[in-house]
């Protein structure tokens, strides 16, 4: 897809086809789905049915029983789950949840409602498990398990993104994201995972991050960074790697590590932890605190997890600092506890800079690096010079998975506030509980499929749009790491000249710190002076990026 | 298909209990009878259908977050929307269920160019608050459940005061006698705005079933029954109450006098509270049980415990310096084996 093209259109038809939907047979459409899994991938983890396949074929080459593992699969995950057997049972069409969803909204697709995205499985569902399915079929919505449904499964299973935005205007509470979940896992038992999602997975499970990056290469790409801040503040930094000992130990989505502009907010938790002196350490097993196995399934998920806490018992550090990213909190916040836990052999946090008690993470141990500063603001703790920021108007990104898995709210405001002086709210109805997702959350944000990317985050640009129009808005601020990633495409194609940046980004360049030379220009080496309009910003951002 | 089903059905369940009535005489199995069966199923079929759902563990606390977290001190917390505790969760069930909160939420969007289906770079999406779904959603269920307080006068030999009162104020608005009831008129409005919307909204239209129209149909034509044996072929208020007490007190008698509308509503209302438990109605269960919204969202203060979680293979860290001690000790990261 040509992201720079002139005519920026949207052909969107929200008519209805003709036929019922169990009727419209999925037509797999370029630039909307990615790439099938490598059989590699598969088998450095261990998941079933490892094989060549395309998801452009005709034969995707499913293993004989695979009709028996599906049903079986469900069968299981009914007796597990009851949110599952619950979502199955009560949804009552209503259709509130409807225009909800980013990818209905940016490509009119039916089955991209969520309520029709859930009947895709509960029609297979009332067929095989209820009664009512087994006697009216059709009648009473259900339908034969084929091929086609398992190809159909896939291609809109994974034209979600886990955002959970219908479920906060369900009015039982009925989760999209359980039911891709569920779904997600049944193609796991019969191998079909996307590329994008299977490889990180494999290379997160062995090396300790979803880049791949091997321990020396991890500790030189920060090193790297640690250059950077020498050029632009004088000051040396030397952080530690799998030190025994340290008091904290910080855990980061590895994106940050690596890819601009993630590496800016990296370059922000290096400073930070410096002017504060923290005895902390880095770890080159675990590092990653994202989680792809959570696009996955709930056991590698779990898998991937593990390293954590187990990290953090070798090392034998106090409690857990985590950097900004969105899934990654979902989990620590939802899940991580109950699948490692206890976590007996950490202290409840407590903050050794202003002595506050994180009482919200007293089991988990695990705190929420915009917790952590926005408490040492508030504790003067800080050196901070706003105007390092004035050469941005900053809007602020609620992550889905921050934001509806966990309520991280204020926090970031609090932060941004006190870093930036000119900070402006997207309109209400897309931003908090109700924030519209980048497109390319759960696994999406891959190249192959960025037709499918610029339509689902199409709302949430378009109101990053009217703050640029109306405030003059040139930077999306936002606490996740593949917001980062994914944002400056999305931004490209919709809203020329908004940048993305991480809240600890921000940050960094208005903190004042110690021993630090005059700076004249920003982390990303943008001249301090007050610009009405960044386009230099944009442009040396983009070569970084392509 | 789905709206031709729903009336078929419901117009052979009128059929069935005309024809049942007057011309087999079957009075006694559909004045007592069915009835039984009814609330049987009923009451059965409902435990059936909670048991089977609580068999189902909640395994992780996967509350939907719909305001501000409890986090520092100063920062204040949205107790309802986010809540992190039971009381939090009671408030937040209760604004559901009673008010029907995630509802009132509802938005709508439109695309301020004149044609939207071409969504061009400077179109604007706008959002509007769209509470037309939540009002007549709201309203049909309170004016049920009025109704059926309303008809638990014909289960008592006194009416007791509560239920005066609350005829009394559903009854305000008086046009001769009996006292017109206002919920009565309510329902049948809702219940109708409630079936037009799900023709006329494509959306909607799109994803119905027969199971969406069907139980629509049934309530209109338990409400159209009610209100026709109410004011205007008149019922013998003594003889239901004959009935009713007959079976509450589980000594059924079948009064004289009672007439086919009589029997058709009791039939179709019958064939409701059979149809509830196996169909989507019972999301008025459900809905105490959906674990995005009766959960706190404490798990990070508070363990929660998956009560199948197993133990899972993990590359462990003496795997991981296996492969890459060289690397790491070139690198000067500290390793556990020299």
């Amino acid at each position: 897809m040509d992201t720079k093209r002139a005519d920026k259109t949207l052909n969107i038809d929200y008519r209805f086809p003709k036929t019922g939907w169990m009727d419209t047979p999925v037509e797999f459409k370029q630039g909307m789905f990615c790439h099938g899994s490598k059989p590699k991938d598969l088998e450095a983890v261990g998941f079933p049915n490892p094989r060549e396949w395309s998801s452009k074929d005709k034969d995707w080459k499913l293993p004989a029983n695979w009709k028996e593992i599906v049903l079986n699969g469900m069968k299981e995950r009914l007796d597990k789950y009851r949110s599952f057997k619950l979502f199955m049972d009560i949804c009552v069409r209503c259709g509130a949840c409807a225009d909800k969803c980013h990818f209905y909204i940016g490509t009119g697709d039916p089955k991209n409602m969520p309520v029709l995205r859930a009947e895709l499985l509960r029609s297979v569902y009332r067929r095989y498990f209820t009664l009512s399915g087994k006697l009216f079929g059709k009648t009473a919505g259900a339908r034969e398990l084929t091929e086609d449904v398992i190809k159909e499964w896939w291609y809109y299973f994974y034209q979600c993104t886990e955002c959970r935005r219908c479920s906060v205007f369900c009015p039982y509470g009925i989760d999209t994201a359980e039911i891709t979940m569920i779904g997600r896992e049944l193609l796991n038992l019969l191998g079909l995972n996307t590329n994008w999602i299977a490889g990180p997975v494999a290379n997160c499970y062995k090396r300790g991050n979803h880049l791949g990056l091997e321990p020396h290469t991890y500790k030189s790409q920060i090193e790297f960074l640690l250059d950077e801040i020498d050029t632009l503040t004088g000051i040396k930094i030397e952080p530690t790697f799998n030190r025994k000992g340290a008091e904290i130990i910080f855990i980061a989505p590895s994106g940050d590590v690596f890819a601009d502009p993630g590496t800016y907010t990296a370059m922000g938790y290096l400073m930070l932890f410096h002017e504060l002196g923290l005895d902390y350490t880095w770890s080159t097993y675990a590092s990653e605190g994202g989680n792809f196995g959570f696009f996955t399934s709930n056991e590698m998920g779990k898998r991937l997890n593990a390293k954590i806490y187990a990290e953090a018992k070798r090392l034998g550090v106090k409690w857990i600092l985590g950097g900004e990213c969105g899934h990654m909190w979902r989990v620590i916040n939802q899940y991580m506890d109950t699948w490692n836990g206890p976590a007996d052999f950490l202290e409840e946090p407590l903050s050794p800079i202003t002595g506050t008690k994180f009482k919200n993470s007293k089991t988990t141990k695990f705190v929420h690096i915009a917790e952590f500063t926005a408490d040492l603001i508030r504790h003067n703790k800080l050196k901070l010079d706003k105007n390092r920021n004035d050469n941005l108007k900053v809007t602020f990104h609620d992550s889905c998975n921050t934001s509806r898995g966990m309520g991280i709210f204020e926090e970031p405001r609090y932060i941004i506030k006190n870093v930036c002086n000119y900070f402006y709210e997207m309109p209400e109805d897309t931003t908090r509980e109700k924030t519209f997702c980048c497109g390319s959350g759960s696994g999406l944000n891959a190249t192959e499929n960025m037709e499918i990317r610029m339509q689902g985050g199409f709302p949430r640009a378009n109101a990053v749009k009217y703050v640029r129009e109306k405030n003059g808005v040139n930077m999306l601020a936002n606490i996740c790491a593949i917001d980062r990633a994914a944002f400056p495409a999305l931004m490209d194609y919709w809203v020329p000249g908004v940048g993305v940046t991480g809240v600890h980004e921000l940050v960094a360049n208005a903190l004042v710190m110690n021993g630090e030379k005059e700076r004249t220009t920003n982390l990303r080496s943008e001249s301090l002076k007050l610009a009405t309009e960044s386009t230099e910003v944009t442009e040396k951002d983009k070569k970084q990026r392509h | 298909m789905g709206i031709s089903f729903s009336l078929l059905a419901v117009t052979v369940l009128i059929l069935i209990a005309y024809s049942g009535v007057k011309f087999a005489g079957l009075h006694f199995f559909f004045g007592v009878v069915i009835p039984y069966i009814a609330i049987a199923t009923f009451v059965i079929g409902i435990i059936y259908r909670v048991v089977k759902w609580g068999l189902s563990p909640v395994p992780f606390c996967i509350p939907t977050t719909c305001g501000q977290q409890e986090s520092l001190p100063w920062i204040k917390q949205d107790k309802l929307e986010n809540p992190s505790n039971t009381l939090g969760v009671i408030g937040r069930m209760a604004l559901e269920v009673l008010f029907f909160r995630s509802l009132f939420r509802n938005l709508k969007f439109e695309v301020d160019v004149a044609n939207p289906t071409e969504m061009k770079d400077e179109s604007r999406v706008i959002y509007s608050s769209d509470k037309w779904l939540w009002l007549s959603g709201l309203i049909f269920h309170w004016s049920f459940l009025i109704i059926i307080v309303r008809h638990l006068r014909f289960f008592t030999e006194q009416v007791p005061s509560l239920m005066r009162l609350l005829e009394n104020l559903d009854g305000w608005f008086q046009i001769g006698l009996p006292h017109f009831y206002v919920t009565n008129l309510v329902v049948l409005l809702s219940v109708t705005y409630l079936f037009i919307r799900r023709v006329i909204i494509p959306q909607v239209r799109y994803i119905s079933l027969a199971a969406d129209y069907f139980p629509l149909l049934l309530i209109l034509g338990i409400a159209v029954t009610g209100i026709l044996m109410r004011y205007f072929s008149r019922v013998d208020i003594v003889d239901v109450k004959i009935l009713t007490i007959g079976l509450v007190s589980f000594r059924p008698v079948i009064p004289e006098g009672l007439g086919i509308i009589f029997y058709i509503h009791l039939f179709l209302v019958c064939t409701l509270f059979i149809y509830f438990p196996f169909s989507k109605l019972v999301h008025m269960a459900g809905v105490f049980m959906s674990p995005t919204r009766n959960l706190a969202n404490n798990s990070r203060m508070q363990r929660y415990v998956n009560p199948w979680n197993y133990d899972v293979k993990i590359h462990t860290y003496s795997e991981y310096e296996e492969e890459f001690r060289g690397k790491m000790k070139k690198a000067g990261i500290p390793v556990e084996k020299g």
